[in-house]
């Protein structure tokens, strides 16, 4: 506690009779540390910091509610997707966890096209080998599965187009291509590829 | 003004016995009759009361389609359609309360131009206009959450990116969109808390409103002139009915304006595709914010870069709240500033040319010079961006410098009549009234 000088506080005396003297400022901060704190001002420090644990303690439910709640964790759960029916050049888009998955078949022409590119200054360097992902040990190029939002403001880009034959997001002129990175426009990030792993050669696990 | 002093005689018993109680006839007399507004006024100045008039459309029109809507992903879009086609004038209350929106924002833009030409957020109305700045955000917030009731396609993706936007703060960002969403996309938990807050920002509103009005009547009136009253009797007339009936007036001519878009063109201020279902798979081709948004919309996407075109665009408003300390000159009105009236009108037309912008395709060319010198839309909203800011930090610090304004009158009642009229007021009696 620093020195008090007003009167009528807790320990008036010896601080101002200090001060009334012109003693040295070390002799005041002497006198100062024998005014021990008294009960009042325990008090106010014991209140004060228990009100300050009740209000966290009842802000913490009110920000924590608007959370994801267990429904919707629930809701986002693991989901199999079998990948036969997509044919070579096709792409489907699935719902999971209320977003888009783009799930591409790429030709091995798109697949050459894209491995090309790897060394061309990309906005967000990533090699097309790691955008795909493995089955015993060997990397299924063909498939790309990723994120349908444009990482820029989360619109759905359009598949099979824009500059790099990849996708365009219509919002804000966003271009992808086939390996979903970013080549042009203002998105950050290549399009985000979710948690999957292959079950098989031809069935995936999203989540 | 606030020294003048309470003219309020209680004539009845009653109000004897609550006036000594509760002085609220007394506060109303003194603010809304009583009180002495510069005798110059244009009408201009009557956007403040069409406002409070939009304010209170909109919570009553508001209260009373909350009695038919349903607040859920599965439901939300009928029961729009439903309030329009079964509900007994659902249709009359949902035109009035969309349509009111961009009422609200058409005063509130006049409001504002009208107070940056006039020099109304100088000294002493400093903390009035920041007053008025935190209201306009208070707005956008409030439009923004409405827009994403209905739950049509611009809805959904209106909202889509809008929350986006926050996933540009660096670390934390990502989590925070998930936190406002209440899951991992847009949904039903995210539907809820808007209407939840919808609901309440309008009282926020409100009560920010009547902070606004009390510092007013307590700085008193900028004017035309931007001359401070110096004499109560020559400079200044009672409220009631000067300002009453002036402001009733333009109140009733604004109503017929709201009145037309409400009876014969209803959707023209909308789009066709929020009267298409939310689909969380399918992103309209062409995403716009509603008019008012544009401008702002139109320097987010002139920045090439995420972080930069958010922080853009929040600083674009922001920046209006630093505007008594950015303008460095002395003078207040506009009027009298022949450098900074070629700024100011230069700084309307690029806020409303980046609307343009905004309401446009980035890619669409804008110049195209023998097929070969081309100016896209974003190449031209980075140009009028640039301009927005310079009106701010580079012209208004300057001209206060190096402008030589003329000559101002020595009062209000000068300005009206003349240095001759002075003195003595010309007509038969436009001194106010004794009250």
């Amino acid at each position: 506690m620093f020195l008090r000088l007003s009167p009528g506080t807790s320990s008036p005396g010896i601080s101002m009779v200090a001060v009334r003297q012109g003693e040295r400022r070390i002799r005041i901060v002497a006198d100062q540390s024998m005014s021990e704190p008294n009960r009042r001002d325990f008090l106010f420090l014991a209140t004060g910091a228990a009100g300050a644990v009740a209000v966290g303690g009842v802000a913490w439910p009110l920000i924590s509610q608007m959370s994801p709640d267990a429904s919707t964790i629930a809701a986002g759960a693991p989901v199999e997707v079998d990948l036969a029916p997509i044919a070579e050049g096709r792409a489907i888009t699935l719902k999971w966890r209320g977003k888009p998955i783009f799930v591409r078949h790429r030709t091995a022409a798109e697949i050459e096209a894209s491995k090309k590119d790897d060394a061309s200054g990309l906005p967000d360097p990533q090699a097309d080998a790691a955008r795909v992902r493995a089955f015993e040990g060997k990397a299924l190029e063909q498939w790309v599965v990723v994120y349908g939002n444009c990482t820029h403001l989360g619109c759905v880009p359009i598949g099979f187009s824009g500059d790099f034959n990849g996708w365009y997001c219509p919002c804000h002129g966003s271009h992808y291509d086939n390996a979903g990175r970013i080549r042009k426009g203002p998105a950050p990030r290549n399009l985000d590829i979710p948690e999957f792993t292959f079950l098989s050669a031809s069935k995936i696990r999203i989540g | 003004m606030a020294e003048h002093h309470s003219t309020y005689v209680p004539k009845t018993g009653f109000e004897r016995w609550l006036d000594a109680r509760l002085p609220i006839v007394r506060l109303m007399h003194d603010s809304a009759v009583s009180y002495p507004v510069p005798r110059n006024l244009n009408y201009f100045w009557t956007f403040g009361g069409i406002l409070m008039f939009m304010l209170v459309s909109q919570i009553v029109t508001g209260i009373v389609l909350v009695m038919h809507y349903t607040p859920h992903v599965d439901y939300a879009f009928q029961s729009v359609e439903h309030i329009m086609r079964d509900v007994n004038y659902g249709w009359l209350m949902r035109y009035m309360h969309a349509n009111g929106a961009s009422m609200f924002f058409i005063a509130v833009y006049i409001h504002i131009f009208r107070g940056m030409f006039y020099g109304s957020y100088k000294a002493p109305r400093e903390v009035l206009w920041i007053l008025g700045v935190v209201i306009f955000l208070l707005m956008m917030a409030t439009a923004f959450l409405g827009y994403v009731l209905p739950w049509g396609q611009m809805s959904f993706w209106g909202a889509t990116v809008i929350t986006n936007l926050f996933s540009a703060i660096p670390v934390v960002g990502e989590a925070i969109v998930v936190w406002l969403w209440g899951g991992y996309s847009v949904d039903n938990p995210t539907l809820n808390r808007f209407f939840s807050l919808h609901y309440l920002l309008p009282f926020m509103i409100f009560g920010v409103v009547i902070l606004h009005v009390w510092a007013l009547h307590h700085v008193g009136q900028n004017n035309p002139s931007g001359v401070e009253v110096k004499n109560y009797k020559k400079d200044t007339v009672p409220f009631t009915p000067y300002a009453t009936v002036k402001d009733l007036f333009a109140m009733v001519c604004f109503m017929i304006f709201f009145a037309w878009f409400v009876f014969y063109q209803p959707n023209f201020l909308g789009h066709a595709d929020n009267y298409i279902p939310a689909d969380p798979l399918k992103t309209p081709a062409h995403i716009v914010p509603e008019w008012y948004f544009l401008p702002f919309y139109g320097i987010l996407r002139a920045i090439p870069d995420k972080l930069g075109g958010v922080v853009a665009m929040f600083a674009s408003i922001a920046i209006l709240a630093f505007l008594p300390w950015l303008d460095t000159s002395k003078v207040r009105s506009g009027k009298y500033r022949p450098w900074f009236q070629f700024a100011f009108w230069t700084f309307v037309i690029v806020s409303v040319l980046l609307g343009y912008t905004g309401s446009q395709p980035t890619d669409k060319v804008v110049l195209a010079i023998g097929g070969q010198t081309r100016l896209d839309m974003v190449d031209f909203a980075q140009i009028l961006t640039a301009i927005y800011f310079a009106y701010f930090l580079v012209a208004l610090p300057l001209l206060g410098l190096i402008e030589k304004p003329k000559a101002l009158p020595a009062s209000i009642a000068d300005s009206v009549l003349g240095p001759a009229g002075s003195g003595h007021i010309a007509g038969a009696h436009a001194a106010p009234p004794k009250h």
